[in-house]
C-alpha cells in the first residue's frame, strides 16, 4: 500500500515526465559509456591476459641471420630466462588462387613432434598439421576468412625462390598477431598479409636451415630483467646476424594492443563525468523550481508533524526514482554499446574469444556513482526548501530583486527594447544557473567537435601518409639485400614508369643510455616516390650525412636537432656509425630514420645494395605487374599502396562510423536535456508574466521571443564556448592521450566540424523550443490574474 | 456629471451572454443571460460576492475569454466572432487591465514595464507621463521589489492607460491593499477616468467603491440582478471602509 505521500510523488513524477525523461535519458548516457568503457577495457585485459597466459606468448623476442641450433642451450642459460623456443621464420611471397594482387606470407616453424612451447596456437578449425609433411600449414584466421580459405585449400608460395604448393590444413590464432597488421602500415590489411605455420623441419630444408635458426622468443622468470636478458641475448646472438632483441612493448601486435587498453584507460572516464555533472546541474535546476512551486505544500507537510528529514527524503526519492529509470536504460544501453565495441574490435584482433560481457559489480558501480551525482545535484536545492520555516513558507516568496545589467550600468544597453532587457536581466541574475546552462550546451557542441575531430584527423592522416607521402604505387622488398642493378630488372617490367630503390637497415639506435630498435630507411637523395615532411609541411631530402628522424624517436630518446646518434646496424659487418640529427619529422606513424642510402652503403663499405624499391605504375596494366613480380624468385614482399588505403578505409571508417553515431547520440542528449529543461523552467517561472503580457496585448510570436530569447542566448553563448570546449578536447586528445609510438593522431579539425556541431545542437535547441512554443498557447490567462505567484 | 442617457455612444452592448465551464464532470454556469450596455466616459462598478460571475463578465469583455452563449458588440464590431489573433490586436488596441495583484514585470523598471506598452501601441503617451498621472514620475527607475504593494499597483494603472485605451478594466484593483493605499489607487483610476475620459469597469466586492460610480451593476449567480444610476458621486478621498 503506497503511502499518500508516496502517491504524490508519483503524481509529480508523471507532471514532470518530460524533464524526468530527458534527465533519465542524461542518466541513462553516463551509465551506459561507464559500464561501456570500463567492461571493454577490463574484457579486453582479461581477455588478453588469459590468452597470453594459457598459449604462453613470450616476453623477449630476437631475430638472427643464422644460428646454430647449439646456441639454444646457451641462450636458455641467460639469468633470468625460464624457456626458450628457436623457430625459423622467414617472409614469402604468396599466390591465392583466384587473387591477382601478391600476397606477403610469414611463414613460421613449429616443431614437427610437439607443440610449440612458447606462442602456442590456438586451433579455431581443421587439424593440426601431420608429423614429416612438407606442404601442409595452418594460417591465421584473419587472412584465411579474407581471402575465403578453408582447410584443404591450397595457395603457393615462393620459397628461397622456387615455387611450391601449399595445403591449409587448419585455421589457428596466435598470441603474437592479435593484431595482425603487416611490417610498416598502421591497419590491418588482411587480404593481403597471412601468417602461417608450417612443420620445422619442411622449412629448415627449403631454407637450407638444417641445425639452425633465425628466430628465439624467450619466456622470463618473475621478476628477470628485462634489459639484462635483452643485452645478454644480443651479445649471444650478435656473431650469427642478430638483428637485436626486443621486449613485449615492441612487439607490434601487442604494442598496438597495449595502445588501445591505454586510449581507453585515459579516455574512458572523460564521458561518464560529464554526463553525471550534467545530470546533477539538471536535478539541481529543475528541483529548484519544482520545490520553490511547492513551497507552500512543504509548509503544509511540516506544519502537520513531518520533519525536514521527512520530507527531504520524500523529494530524494523523486531524484532517485528518476535516476533508477535512467540506470535501468543505460544498463541495457552500456550492453548494447558493448555489443557495438565488441563488433569494432573483432574487424582488428583476434582472439579465439572476444565477449564483452556487462559485469554485474561495474553496473552497481555505475548505478552508485549515479545516483550519488544525483543526489549531489538535488541535496543543495531540497535543503534549502526544506528548512524554510513553515510559518515562513506559507506566505509567498518575496519578488525577485532585479538590477540593471552591467551592459546598462555601462550605458551601452540603453538602445535595448524593453523584452531584451527582460532577458538579459533574468540571465544575469541567475548567473550561477546561466552559466552552468552555458557550459553545459557547450559541452555538446565539444563532444561533437571531438568525435567530428577524429574523423578529420582519419581524413588528414589519410592525406598525407597515402597522398603526401607515398607518391609510389608498389614497394617492392627483396629477400636480402641485393645489388641495386634490381631497379633495372623492376624498370623493365611493362608497365612500371618509375623505380627508386631504396634499402632497410635493421639497427639500434642509440642516444645516452637510451636506445630504440628500428628499421633505418635509406633512400636516394633525390628521392621522390616518398616524401619526408615535417610539421611545417616542408619536404626534406634524405640528407647526404646525417638523419631525419621521427619527432616521436626523438622524444622517447630524448635527443634534439643537432644532437650525433649512434646507430648500431644488426646487418652484414655490423658497424656502428655516429650520425648528427638534422631534422624531425613530425609524422603520423611508427618510429622512422631516415638516410641517403649512398652515404649508408658507403657507411656500411658495401658495394650500392638495395632491400627493396618504390615504384610507379601504370594502374591499368596493375594486373601483369604483379604477374611479373611473382616470377622475380629476389622478390619476398609487394605491398601495395592502394590495398593498405583500402583496408584502411574498411577497418576506420567502418569504426569510425560507429563511434561518430554514438557521439552524435550522446551530444544530442545532453543538448535536448539541458535546453529543454531549461525552457520548461523558464516557462514556469515566468508563465504569470507572459500571461500577464498576452493579457495586455502581446502576441504569441511577442510572448515566444522573451522566453526563446534566454534560451537563444544560452545558445548562443554555448556555441563559441563549445567550439572552444571542442578544441581543447581534441588537443589534448591529440597531444597526450592519442600520442603513441604505434600510430599518433594529428591535431587537424576542419571547419565542417565546427561547422556539424553547430547544426547538431542548434537543431536540439530548436527542437526543444518548438516543445515549449506549444505550451504557450495553451498559457491559462485567466488563472495568472487571479492568484498570486 | 449626470451625463447617464441612452443618446451616449454605446461602447459594449452583451446580449444574451452566457458562460458554462466544464469541471471535469460538473458544469459551472458562471453566466446565465447577461445583458449590458457600457457607454463612452461612464465609470461602472460591478458589485457582487465571489464566485457571481462578475469576473468572467469582465473577462469576456475585456476579450480574454469567449461566451458560450450570446453576442458582444463593442462599438459596433461582434467581439464574439473573432478570433484569438483578433482579440489580441483588440486587447492591443483599445483595453486596459488592471489586476488584482498588479503583475509587473519584476525585471523591469517601473518606466520600463509602461515602455512595455507604449512601444507596442499607435498612439501612446510617453511612460513619464503615465507615470506622473499616478505620481509615480519620481519613482520610474525602481524595480518592482523596490515599490510598495500601492506604487506597484498605480505603475499597474500607468501601464494600463499608457496606451490611451478606450475602456479601463480593472479586477479587484484594491483587493490586496490596505485602505489607505486603496484609496490612492482608487483616486488614480477616477482622475484618468476623468481627464481622459476612458470608459472604466471596475470590479469588486467592496460595496463603498460603489459610491464612485455612474452606475453601478450588481451581479449575483451570473445574473445582473440589479443596475443603479448614481446621482451622487463622491470622491474617492472621500471614501473610507
Amino acid at each position: 500500500m503506497l503511502s499518500s505521500l508516496d502517491r504524490k510523488l508519483l503524481r509529480d513524477l508523471r507532471s514532470h515526465w518530460g524533464q524526468a525523461i530527458a534527465i533519465s535519458l542524461v542518466i541513462a548516457s553516463g551509465v551506459a559509456t561507464f559500464v561501456n568503457s570500463q567492461t571493454t577495457l577490463r574484457s579486453l585485459e582479461s581477455t588478453r591476459a588469459a590468452f597470453y597466459e594459457r598459449y604462453r606468448f613470450a616476453e623477449v623476442f630476437a631475430g638472427a641471420k643464422r644460428a646454430p641450433d647449439s646456441l639454444e642451450t646457451r641462450l636458455a642459460e641467460i639469468p633470468g630466462v625460464a624457456r626458450i623456443e628457436t623457430r625459423i621464420v622467414e617472409g614469402v611471397n604468396v599466390d591465392v588462387p583466384g587473387l591477382d594482387e601478391p600476397v606477403l606470407g610469414q611463414l613460421i616453424s613449429v616443431p614437427d613432434t610437439r607443440r610449440p612451447l612458447l606462442n602456442q596456437l590456438y586451433l579455431r578449425r581443421g587439424r593440426w598439421l601431420t608429423p614429416g609433411s612438407d606442404d601442409e600449414v595452418l594460417a591465421s584466421e584473419k587472412f584465411a576468412d579474407a581471402n575465403h580459405l578453408r582447410a584443404g585449400d591450397k595457395l603457393s608460395a615462393v620459397i628461397n625462390g622456387r615455387l611450391k604448393e601449399l595445403r591449409v590444413v587448419g585455421i589457428v590464432l596466435s598470441p603474437e598477431y592479435v593484431f595482425q597488421v603487416k611490417p610498416g602500415d598502421i591497419v590491418p590489411d588482411a587480404k593481403h598479409y597471412g601468417v602461417m605455420w608450417m612443420n620445422e623441419e619442411a622449412l629448415s630444408l627449403a631454407f637450407d636451415m638444417e641445425g639452425a635458426f633465425n628466430d628465439v622468443s624467450a619466456e622470463l622468470l618473475r621478476g628477470a630483467n628485462v634489459d639484462e636478458v635483452i643485452f645478454r641475448m644480443d651479445e649471444l646472438l650478435d656473431p650469427y646476424g642478430g638483428r637485436g632483441a626486443y621486449g613485449r612493448k615492441d612487439q607490434i601486435s601487442h604494442m598496438l594492443l597495449e595502445s588501445d587498453i591505454n586510449g581507453l584507460k585515459s579516455t574512458g572516464l572523460i564521458a561518464p563525468t560529464i554526463f553525471m555533472a550534467v545530470a546533477a546541474f539538471l536535478f539541481n535546476v529543475v528541483l529548484t523550481r519544482m520545490l520553490s512551486l511547492q513551497r507552500e505544500q512543504i509548509a503544509a507537510l511540516k506544519a502537520f508533524g513531518y520533519n525536514n528529514w521527512d520530507v527531504a527524503w520524500h523529494f530524494m526519492k523523486f531524484v532517485l526514482l528518476i535516476t533508477l529509470v535512467g540506470s535501468v536504460i543505460g544498463t541495457l544501453g552500456g550492453s548494447l554499446l558493448a555489443g557495438f565495441f565488441t563488433e569494432m574490435l573483432a574487424r582488428v584482433y583476434q582472439y579465439p574469444e572476444l565477449f564483452i560481457r556487462v559485469r554485474w559489480p561495474l553496473v552497481a558501480l555505475a548505478i552508485s556513482v549515479a545516483a550519488g551525482a544525483a543526489m549531489l545535484g538535488a541535496a543543495g536545492a531540497i535543503w534549502r526548501a526544506v528548512r524554510v520555516p513553515p510559518a515562513e513558507a506559507m506566505r509567498p516568496e518575496p519578488p525577485a530583486n532585479f538590477k540593471p545589467t552591467i551592459l546598462e550600468r555601462l550605458g551601452i544597453g540603453r538602445a535595448l527594447p524593453n523584452i531584451a532587457r527582460m532577458v538579459l536581466r533574468q540571465v544575469e541574475r541567475q548567473r550561477f544557473k546561466t552559466c552552468v546552462s552555458v557550459l553545459a550546451v557547450g559541452l555538446s557542441v565539444g563532444i561533437i567537435v571531438v568525435g567530428q575531430f577524429m574523423q578529420d584527423a582519419i581524413d588528414y592522416v589519410l592525406e598525407m601518409q597515402y597522398f603526401r607521402m607515398q607518391l609510389y604505387d608498389i614497394q617492392v622488398s627483396t629477400v636480402e639485400p641485393l645489388s641495386t642493378d634490381v631497379q633495372y630488372e623492376l624498370a623493365s617490367i611493362p608497365g612500371v614508369l618509375q623505380v627508386e630503390p631504396m634499402r632497410s637497415v635493421p639497427a639500434r639506435v642509440r642516444f645516452g643510455s637510451r636506445y630504440r630498435r628500428v628499421a633505418v630507411q635509406a633512400l636516394p637523395e633525390d628521392v621522390s616516390l616518398l616524401q619526408l615532411i615535417d610539421k611545417h609541411q616542408a619536404t626534406w631530402q634524405p640528407p647526404p650525412s646525417g638523419l631525419v628522424v621521427s619527432k616521436m624517436l626523438a622524444e622517447s630518446l630524448r635527443f634534439e636537432v643537432g644532437d650525433v646518434v649512434r646507430i648500431e646496424v644488426l646487418e652484414g659487418k655490423r658497424p656502428t656509425l655516429e650520425l648528427p640529427v638534422l631534422a624531425l619529422l613530425d609524422d603520423l606513424a611508427g618510429l622512422n630514420v631516415y638516410a641517403s642510402l649512398d652515404d649508408m652503403n658507403r657507411l656500411l663499405r658495401e658495394a650500392p645494395r638495395a632491400s627493396g624499391a618504390y615504384l610507379r605504375v601504370d594502374k591499368t596494366k596493375q594486373q601483369d605487374i604483379y604477374r611479373a613480380l611473382k616470377e622475380i624468385p629476389a622478390v619476398a614482399g609487394v605491398n601495395v599502396k592502394d590495398h593498405a588505403l583500402d583496408s584502411f578505409r574498411e577497418v576506420v571508417a567502418k569504426n569510425l562510423s560507429s563511434m561518430k553515431a554514438i557521439n552524435l547520440t550522446f551530444a544530442v542528449i545532453i543538448a535536448l536535456g539541458v535546453v529543454y529543461n531549461g525552457a520548461r523552467i523558464a516557462l514556469s517561472e515566468r508563465s504569470r508574466e507572459l500571461a500577464t503580457l498576452r493579457v495586455i496585448g502581446f502576441t504569441r510570436r511577442e510572448i515566444s521571443a522573451i522566453l526563446l530569447g534566454e534560451l537563444g542566448l544560452i545558445t548562443m553563448l554555448a556555441l563559441p564556448l563549445g567550439m572552444g570546449i571542442g578544441w581543447c578536447f581534441a588537443y589534448f586528445l591529440a597531444t597526450f592521450l592519442a600520442h603513441e609510438e604505434a600510430f599518433r593522431f594529428p591535431f587537424v579539425i576542419e571547419r565542417a566540424t565546427y561547422g556539424l556541431a553547430v547544426t547538431v545542437v542548434l537543431a536540439a535547441s530548436v527542437l526543444s523550443a518548438l516543445f515549449v512554443r506549444r505550451k504557450l498557447d495553451h498559457l491559462d490567462l485567466i488563472a495568472v490574474l487571479k492568484s498570486r505567484e | 456629471m449626470a451625463f447617464v442617457s441612452t443618446t451616449r455612444e454605446e461602447v459594449f452592448e452583451a446580449r444574451e451572454v452566457t458562460k458554462v465551464y466544464h469541471m471535469g464532470e460538473v458544469d459551472v454556469h458562471a453566466l446565465r443571460g447577461v445583458d449590458l450596455q457600457l457607454y463612452a466616459g461612464e465609470f461602472v462598478v460591478l458589485l457582487g460576492p465571489s464566485g457571481s460571475g462578475k469576473s468572467t463578465l469582465l473577462n469576456i469583455l475585456g476579450g480574454l475569454d469567449v461566451p458560450t452563449g450570446g453576442t458582444i458588440h463593442y462599438r459596433g464590431q461582434t467581439l464574439t466572432d473573432f478570433d484569438d489573433r483578433a482579440l489580441t490586436q483588440y486587447r492591443r488596441r483599445h483595453v486596459g487591465f488592471v489586476f488584482q495583484f498588479y503583475n509587473l514585470i519584476p525585471s523591469l523598471t517601473a518606466e520600463e514595464n509602461v515602455a512595455l506598452i507604449t512601444e507596442i501601441s499607435s498612439n501612446p503617451m510617453t511612460p513619464v507621463e503615465a507615470l506622473a498621472l499616478v505620481d509615480l514620475e519620481k519613482r520610474r527607475t525602481h524595480f518592482p521589489a523596490q515599490l510598495s504593494g500601492g506604487e506597484q499597483q498605480r505603475v499597474a494603472i500607468a501601464r494600463a492607460v499608457a496606451k490611451r485605451p478606450d475602456v479601463l478594466l480593472c479586477d479587484e484593483p484594491t483587493g490586496a491593499l490596505d485602505v489607505h493605499t486603496g484609496i490612492l489607487v482608487l483616486d488614480a483610476i477616477q482622475r484618468i477616468n476623468e481627464e481622459l475620459g476612458t470608459t472604466t469597469a471596475v470590479i469588486t466586492h467592496n460595496a463603498v467603491i460603489s459610491d464612485m460610480a455612474d452606475r453601478v451593476i450588481h451581479v449575483s449567480d451570473g445574473k445582473i440582478v440589479s443596475t443603479d444610476s448614481n446621482d451622487k458621486k463622491r470622491r474617492a478621498d472621500e471614501l473610507e471602509w
